[in-house]
């Protein structure tokens, strides 16, 4: 259980970590901008003016230049005009992309690695009579074979590697029971 | 073969169990006070007496009364074996005992808590556990939900173009200080280059347009690819919604893996393929997923909830709220849908919880600011124009069209999953993801409201024709003109645009509705939610502007005489749309409260609660008259999940010994006697049989009940004491009882497995009604429930005999009035004088060695069997 624990406040941190990146992000001057429409008004056209301002000049009469109209009609043009102070944060954006790109594609990587390479490389070293033997697990199916995980589970193993490998067959194993019940006999999630 | 054995289990109370230091369970059968020794007891005294007795039992074990540090003291010498009580991987768990655990556990830290500061502490973290629980799942999930919202925005438009500033903008945000000031160009900027710009070189023309439609579908079908791919190599669990799944799993079923880390992770990573890949799907369902793996994640860290299913689904019920909190930017919304959708067990305390988590949550994604609106939600509205009595009828006509929508998408979904389940085209799961991807892609593209994103597609059709408005849906013609067009928005007639975005969208629509029938299912994580509510709001649209068209030609109907003036604004397409959306969701999940208040949370348009309730409960009667189950109970019952809907009326009056297993025509039930027996012949019932689950009777002479023993503990008990003890062989004599049975002096050391035997079973009586015994499955939770006679044990109902049996009156409802006819006769007679049970003889079975002496069992309930012998059936 150790070692879950200490997994979990990896994930823990990661997600922490991830929080103070999306805030620390920080406030670039390119981030902010006021964007007033401005409809139709008699002769001229629809008009979309966009300024780098802070929130309290966000209106028409900052934002938009050059006035298109002369000192009487300024206040009835903006009037119609609609401006709306955003704001976006290119460090959380960037950040984001960057690190969902790199987990997609160790993702891929690995994927590669477990249906093309890895059985290739098995083949190569051991031949085929390894790769019958692993495939035909059926321990499973006792009744007692159960019961022998979980009292096994219970007791420590030697040392870090092991443990590692351990983990790793188990969670293939998982997988592997996974796919069968979700893809060859359809009892769940169909 | 599986979804056979997903049901059949048993369990133990075995910390708990043990009554007091000085009661043996002679005493404890005896519920009147008279103590009675088994041993020397005539059966037919005991027949009388221990009427009470199961009722007794429950008092004191289940009410939670019971001075369990007793167990210890007895057991001082038995260490706990690990992995007694816990669960096999699809099993159902037992509310009553996982609760009771719970309040034990609570009153040790409790009775600790004064002995010193560090138990003080420990007693402090551990009632703030909770919270600290609900609080990381929401942060979690915010902060997913943020990284799921920019990266799908992102791919999405990556299959249009790529901005060449900087590569992690999308679209919008490539164009962000771009000064294209005119409408015409409003979503067009230098840096973002679209696929034929970048490659041909051109913008325009013909050329470029198939470049653009090959990139589209390239990329679509890349996108599709992998995540089909990748939830096929590391996570299986983490396609289709997960919302079925949750809500088995919320009801109290075991599926490991369902919500672990590689599920979390490749859900997350593949939501956004799947959204990106422009398939017919949202991410609303998935997410609550997401944040329900984050629940189960978080719990892990806090003994309160790893070690306990029920305090686990707990935390589950608020991590479901956090996820639609962030899905729609919708906490309240997030809450009632816990509340009425997922949660099977929801008590106050939950309720705050989930308060709280769905508060943290959203406050996690409003800082985050995915959308780069400082608002929750892509689709907020704005609009606040008044709505008309008159427009009753529209709504209402909507919410039919809803309720059609669902029964109809239910029915076809469900025909196309069990085609996919049982046929051979069930095996290329790839393929069919490629397929779907492909058709979809070909045929969105050429229509730009099906070649956007689903939710700007939405946003769009949400949005009123206001003057800042320049999309075709808002091209009306200006009846005035010249300089004044724009300058009022009273209904307008409409203009070509107009016209052609009508076209559009009867397409779109068609086109939706198919290809999400066949989306919902695939193997990618598929949501159902933003198609749904896309469908409703196209349709809503076109009716909308129907509407708004009717009442501009036809202004002196005396309905649009009475409120719409000319030259006055009074239909809002944009309003119909969202009721479209509200009633067409509302027709497939079958929602209510839940849904209209996501649905007012997500547009913040407060004033039309009513039309959106007016829509949403016709869409619940319209598509409840077509058929009951929403699509998640559906498919609930398509995969054969031991869902016990708590929604559903039991009206039938058959009784419990019809439900109970063995039938008539089975093999008699196997128990184990509580101390004749030894370790080779208990190991061979348990490989000979697959019941998870043995009834403990106290003797092959007297038949009595005395407890229940679970198939998993028995062999984790045997495995354990074979390695631990010493001296246990094949030939140990196995007892459940207090004390060793004499033994001859040669024998060997027996094996005492009294604290894996759960020793206050659920019973109930043959003749209790089935609505009883549902009611008592529904509300406590149970696993399975024993049917004695006169105390003595003739068979076991479980959670899936109770399913079958609906499932059985279900198909036969139609034939009503013959057996209502037939129970009803037979109904009051609850005292045996009709309907015959079989003799126990042919009930139980016994282990081979004991076969030959039933004589003796048969006489001591002659009086049972004389009196059912009364009648006949």
């Amino acid at each position: 259980t150790v070692k879950m624990k200490s997994v979990f406040f990896i994930e823990l941190l990661s997600v922490v970590c991830f929080l103070l990146l999306t805030q620390a992000g920080a406030k670039n001057s390119e981030d902010i901008r006021c964007k007033c429409i401005c409809p139709p008004y008699r002769d001229i056209e629809g008009q979309i003016y966009k300024q780098n301002v802070s929130l309290k000049d966000c209106n028409c009469l900052h934002v938009v230049e050059p006035m298109p109209v002369d000192g009487k009609d300024v206040e009835a043009y903006c009037l119609r005009c609609e401006c709306k102070y955003e704001e976006r944060s290119s460090g959380t954006i960037k950040g984001t992309i960057i690190m969902y790109l790199s987990i997609l594609g160790l993702l891929l990587l690995y994927m590669v690695y477990l249906t093309l390479l890895e059985p290739m490389l098995k083949r190569r070293l051991f031949g085929h009579s390894q790769l019958i033997q692993s495939d035909d697990d059926v321990g499973d199916q006792q009744p007692f074979a159960n019961a022998h995980n979980v009292l096994s589970r219970s007791h420590s193993r030697p040392n870090m590697l092991n443990k590692v490998e351990h983990a790793q067959q188990r969670w293939r194993r998982q997988v592997q029971e996974q796919r069968k019940s979700v893809f060859d006999r359809h009892v769940v999630l169909s | 073969m599986e979804s056979e054995q997903l049901y059949n289990r048993g369990y133990c109370r075995n910390s708990y169990n043990s009554i007091a230091s000085a009661s043996s369970d002679e005493e404890l059968l005896d519920g009147a006070g008279v103590i009675m020794d088994f041993h020397t007891t005539e059966d037919d005294n005991l027949l009388d007496g221990d009427a009470a007795s199961p009722g007794s039992n429950y008092a004191m074990s289940n009410g939670g009364g019971v001075a369990s540090s007793s167990t210890h003291l007895l057991d001082f010498l038995e260490e706990p074996i690990p992995g007694v009580g816990t669960y096999d991987d699809f099993h159902t768990i037992d509310w009553v005992r996982e609760k009771c655990k719970d309040r034990e556990r609570h009153r040790k830290i409790n009775s600790k808590k004064k002995e010193s500061a560090w138990e003080f502490t420990k007693s402090l973290y551990d009632a703030w556990s909770g919270w600290l629980v609900v609080t990381l799942t929401g942060l979690a999930s915010g902060a997913l939900a943020g990284l799921i919202d920019i990266a799908a925005d992102w791919m999405n438009d990556l299959k249009e173009g790529v901005c060449l500033s900087a590569m992690w903008f999308n679209h919008e945000q490539c164009c962000w200080t771009s000064n294209e000031t005119t409408f015409a160009e409003r979503d067009k900027c230098p840096q973002w280059k679209s696929w034929a710009e970048l490659i041909l070189g051109q913008a325009e023309g013909p050329g470029s347009y198939i470049m653009n439609y090959f990139m589209y579908i390239y990329w679509a079908l890349s996108f599709a690819f992998l995540a089909v791919c990748l939830v096929k190599v590391f996570a299986p669990y983490a396609c289709g919604s997960g919302i079925p799944e949750i809500k088995t799993i919320l009801s109290g079923f075991i599926i490991r893996g369902y919500l672990g880390k590689w599920t979390l992770m490749i859900k997350t990573i593949t939501l956004v393929l799947a959204v990106a890949s422009g398939l017919s799907l949202g991410k609303e369902g998935p997410l609550v997923h997401v944040a329900c793996c984050c629940g189960n994640i978080f719990s892990y860290l806090f003994p309160k909830y790893s070690k306990n299913e029920a305090k686990k689904r707990e935390v589950l019920s608020a991590a479901s709220a956090a996820g639609v909190s962030v899905a729609f930017g919708a906490p309240i919304g997030g809450v009632l849908f816990s509340l009425e959708e997922v949660s099977y067990y929801f008590p106050l305390k939950t309720l705050w919880r989930s308060f709280f988590a769905a508060l943290v949550a959203a406050f996690v994604l409003r800082s985050i600011n995915p959308f780069g609106n400082s608002r929750l939600v892509l689709f907020y509205v704005e609009y606040h124009t008044p709505w008309y009595l008159f427009e009753l009828i529209p709504f209402i006509l909507l919410g039919v069209f809803g309720g059609l929508w669902g029964a109809f998408f239910i029915r076809a979904n469900i025909a196309w999953c069990r085609r996919r389940k049982s046929t051979r085209f069930g095996k290329y799961p790839v393929l069919e993801v490629i397929l779907v991807a492909a058709i979809t892609a070909v045929v969105a593209f050429p229509n730009p409201y099906t070649r956007q994103n689903t939710s700007e597609l939405i946003k769009e059709l949400f949005t009123d024709c206001g003057p800042l408005e320049s999309s075709q849906l808002c091209q009306y013609r200006s009846q005035m003109n010249g300089s004044k067009a724009f300058t009022e928005t009273p209904n307008r007639p409409a203009g070509p645009g107009v016209y052609a975005a009508m076209w559009q969208l009867c397409l779109a629509l068609i086109f939706k509705i198919i290809m999400t029938i066949f989306t919902f299912g695939l193997k990618v994580p598929s949501g159902l939610f933003i198609p749904s509510m896309a469908i409703g709001a196209i349709a809503g649209r076109i009716v909308g502007i129907a509407v708004e068209q009717l009442a501009y030609y036809h202004h002196d109907w005396f309905l649009f005489k009475e409120w719409c003036e000319v030259g006055a604004d009074c239909i809002t397409p944009g309003l119909y749309a969202m009721v479209g959306a509200a009633a067409c969701l509302g027709g497939v999940t079958r929602m209510t409260v839940s849904l209209v208040v996501i649905v007012f949370e997500l547009t913040g348009g407060l004033e039309y609660i009513v039309p959106l309730m007016a829509a949403v409960m016709t869409s619940k009667w319209v598509g409840d008259a077509f058929g009951r189950e929403g699509i998640y109970e559906a498919h609930i019952r398509l995969n054969g999940y031991p869902f016990l809907d708590a929604k559903e009326e039991f009206t039938h009056t058959t009784l419990a010994r019809e439900v109970m297993r063995p039938r008539r025509s089975d093999p008699p039930l196997a128990v184990l006697t509580q101390d004749d027996l030894t370790v080779e012949e208990l190991q061979g019932i348990i490989n000979e049989t697959s019941y998870n689950g043995f009834p403990v009777i106290v003797s092959k002479e007297s038949q009595r009940l005395v407890g229940f023993a679970l198939r998993r503990d028995i062999t984790i008990a045997i495995e354990n004491a074979r390695r631990k003890q010493e001296g246990i062989m094949l030939n140990s004599r196995v007892y459940f009882t207090q004390h060793a049975p004499t033994l001859p002096a040669d024998s060997p050391r027996p094996l005492k497995l009294r604290s894996i035997l759960d020793m206050s079973p659920f019973t109930v009586t043959d003749h209790t009604p089935m609505e009883i015994v549902v009611d008592i499955f529904r509300k406590l939770g149970l696993r399975q429930c024993l049917v004695t006679h006169n105390g003595i044990v003739l068979g076991i109902i479980t959670k899936k005999n109770i399913l079958e049996h609906l499932e059985e009156l279900k198909q036969h409802s139609e034939p009503l009035a013959a057996p209502w006819y037939y129970h009803k006769k037979r109904y009051p007679s609850s005292h045996g004088s009709n309907g015959k049970p079989r003799s126990r003889v042919h009930h139980v079975q016994l282990v081979r060695s004991f076969q030959d002496g039933r004589a003796g069992g048969d006489d001591s309930d002659e009086e049972a069997v004389h009196l059912l012998d009364g009648s006949n059936l």
